[in-house]
């Protein structure tokens, strides 16, 4: 069940290495399909709380993503997980009364600051939700290759390119293929949510956040996924939440594990090496929380 | 562990128990007997209004249908006019009141604060309560005049060679009936789209933004395709008021049984005639005339219904149904 081309690990009973060997680099470009290149952006989390309306929902997070790299955020239910990466593309001020304070840098630059257009970080930020939600009364296909229309991209044969890549990737090709112009609201759950990763990919955003992108999967398409997110890792900057702890250990190079406090809200509890996260915690409540014995 | 009402495994018992056996029957006995009133009520108003027609059917023939002359006196009656002037009306305010009225919902639902789309949301609602012989006189007496002075006169002066504009304008007549019935029609149209809008789930609006939408790409993307067959379904309503509007039209039309495509001319629309000749039609010929127009109104209502019907079930179920079929 690993993604892991050529080592044989069980799932649960390993815990991947976080220092990538530069194989993992050639098993993807042999793959043939991802030779895209391109220099991948950080994302640092600076101090971050977040608000809805009254009600402080995260406390001071302060955390670094790296550059080409896939960072888990794990941690329990209502925590903060999905608040989190939807501040992460200016997705949480959308809600009515949301709010936010600190500040987040992206490839450097603050996001929150006056003049910095919303819409364009979220060209450069892609998103997967927790629940699907492709657009249902439009084609497979036209769901697929929104981002790029809406850029004003028409030339057929490069959209036809884009949705057949993004699809291959998301794992649907083979199943949509022969019914490309039906409704995106006609497909599965689980199909729909690959769906929505291709859309997310197609337009080849910088950093790809994933809200438990798997959760609505079967095992074979969950491995799918997965190994998508380890091809993209060569040229993305990858954030996934995710509730399942051998998902986060197999696909992540970094772990952050969120908790909630006293007050309600959640805050970071430690983040650091995915493997030292799941082998070696620092702090008490992250190897509960590994080993199961959260209450 | 004593109290036995709560004990595990009661609750199967107690569903059992309450299971209902008579409830259903009786229910399905009282909404058979609703639809069959419904049903009764339309067929004997057809078959009624059929039947008197039935003189007006025999002496006109089917020449009613396209005859241009309106001659009570002598006994010449051809309905052309009042379809046409039915049509021309609600068409025109139908397309008006879209297009104002999609516009006033999406900045309603999308766009105004809070603070503002409450009392105007309350407002457009209350446009709709407002009895058409109010807004008749509110048109004979504000409208029109205004209407007459800067709007025909000066699109006369410019225009006037054009087929649309001839005509004395006096500010009684086509232009007038269709302002007044678009405001008419409005308020549903926007009421409704403004509900239809505000229902589309906020996911839709998210999936777009995520993608880098702006906010109008958002409404383009995420909103209309999710909206579109209830806009739909709001323009099918405000058609209705429309067709069957009486008392505001009769008003402002003028009532002058002609054909012209000028929007200073004066024109009739079926219910209008109506409403205006019932009481003074003496002969029994006369009377059965006005009875069939009533009838054409009624068959030109339901055809209108069924395509627009028919239109919001391509359009709500076009895209599964071709996924069926390929
Ligand atoms: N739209 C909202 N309005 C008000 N409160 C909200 C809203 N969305 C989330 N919350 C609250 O914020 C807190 C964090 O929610 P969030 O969805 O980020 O949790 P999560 O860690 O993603 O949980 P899960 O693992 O169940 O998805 C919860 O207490 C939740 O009740
Ligand atoms: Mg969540």
């Amino acid at each position: 069940m690993s993604v892991m081309t050529g080592e044989t690990t069980a799932p649960g009973t390993d815990i991947e290495p976080t220092d990538r060997p530069p194989a993992r680099g050639i098993a993807v470009a042999d793959r043939g399909e991802l030779a895209v290149e391109h220099a991948a952006v950080g994302v640092e989390i600076d101090h971050l709380s977040a608000y809805y309306g009254q009600h402080l929902v995260l406390r001071d997070i302060t955390l670094t993503v790296q550059p080409n790299s896939v960072t888990a955020i794990i941690g329990p239910s209502g925590c903060g997980k999905s608040t989190l990466i939807r501040c992460l593309n200016r997705m949480h001020e959308v809600t009515p009364g949301a709010r936010i304070q600190g500040q987040i840098h992206l490839d450097g630059d603050p996001i929150y600051v006056p003049g910095v257009d919303p819409v364009v970080v979220r060209q450069r930020i892609g998103m997967v939700f927790q629940r699907p939600n492709p657009f249902p009364t439009m084609s497979i296909f036209d769901n697929v290759v929104a981002g790029l229309k809406l850029a004003g991209i028409k030339d057929r044969a490069l959209l036809q390119e884009v949705a057949e890549r993004s699809l291959r990737r998301a794992a649907l090709w083979d199943e949509v293929k022969d019914k490309l112009h039906a409704a995106g609201g006609a497909l599965s759950g689980g199909q729909q949510q690959r769906l929505c990763i291709a859309r997310a990919i197609a337009v080849e955003p910088e950093v790809v956040l994933m809200d438990e992108p798997a959760s609505a999967l079967d095992p074979m398409s969950t491995l799918k996924i997965e190994e998508l997110i380890d091809a993209l890792r060569t040229s993305y900057t990858i954030v996934i939440v995710t509730h399942n702890m051998q998902q986060a250990a197999r696909v992540s190079d970094r772990t952050a594990f969120l908790t909630v406090g006293d007050d309600g809200a959640g805050y970071l509890v430690e983040d650091g090496p995915t493997r030292q996260i799941f082998t070696n915690p620092q702090r008490r409540l992250t190897e509960d929380y590994i080993s199961g014995r959260f209450g | 562990m004593s109290a036995p009402a709560a004990e595990y495994g009661r609750v199967p018992a107690l569903l059992a128990q309450h299971r209902p056996r008579h409830g259903e029957p009786a229910f399905r006995a009282l909404v058979i007997l609703a639809s069959l009133t419904v049903l009764a009520v339309i067929a004997g108003l057809v078959v009624v209004i059929a039947r008197e027609s039935l003189r007006g059917i025999a002496y006109n023939g089917p020449a009613f249908l396209w005859g241009t002359t309106w001659d009570p006196v002598h006994s010449v009656f051809g309905a052309l006019p009042f379809i046409y002037g039915t049509i021309l009306t609600s068409v025109s305010a139908l397309v008006l009141a879209m297009l104002i009225g999609v516009g006033v919902a999406l900045f309603l639902a999308e766009l105004a604060p809070r603070w503002l789309a409450g009392p105007v949301g309350f407002m457009v609602e209350m446009l709709a309560a407002i009895p058409s012989v109010v807004y008749g006189l509110w048109g004979i007496f504000v409208l029109a005049p205004w209407i007459r002075d800067y709007v025909e006169v000066p699109l006369h002066d410019t225009l006037g060679f054009l087929p649309f504009f001839t005509g004395n304008p006096i500010g009684i007549g086509n232009l007038e009936a269709v302002v007044v019935l678009t405001i008419m029609v409005l308020p549903t149209v926007a009421a409704v789209s403004r509900d239809v809008v505000a229902a589309v789930p906020l996911s839709q609006r998210e999936a777009a933004l995520a993608l880098g939408a702006t906010r109008w790409e958002t409404i383009r993307l995420g909103v209309f395709p999710y909206a579109r067959s209830g806009i739909i379904g709001a323009g099918i309503l405000g058609l209705a008021r429309g067709i069957g509007e009486t008392m505001a039209v009769t008003m402002v039309i003028g009532n002058a049984p002609t054909i012209s495509l000028s929007l200073f001319s004066q024109g009739y629309t079926m219910a209008s005639v109506i409403a205006n000749e019932f009481t003074e039609a003496t002969t029994d010929l006369y009377r059965s005339s006005l009875i069939e127009i009533g009838l054409l109104l009624l068959i030109v209502t339901l055809l209108i219904n069924a395509a627009a019907r028919l239109l919001v079930w391509r359009v709500a179920y076009g895209a599964s149904a071709r996924n069926v079929l390929a």
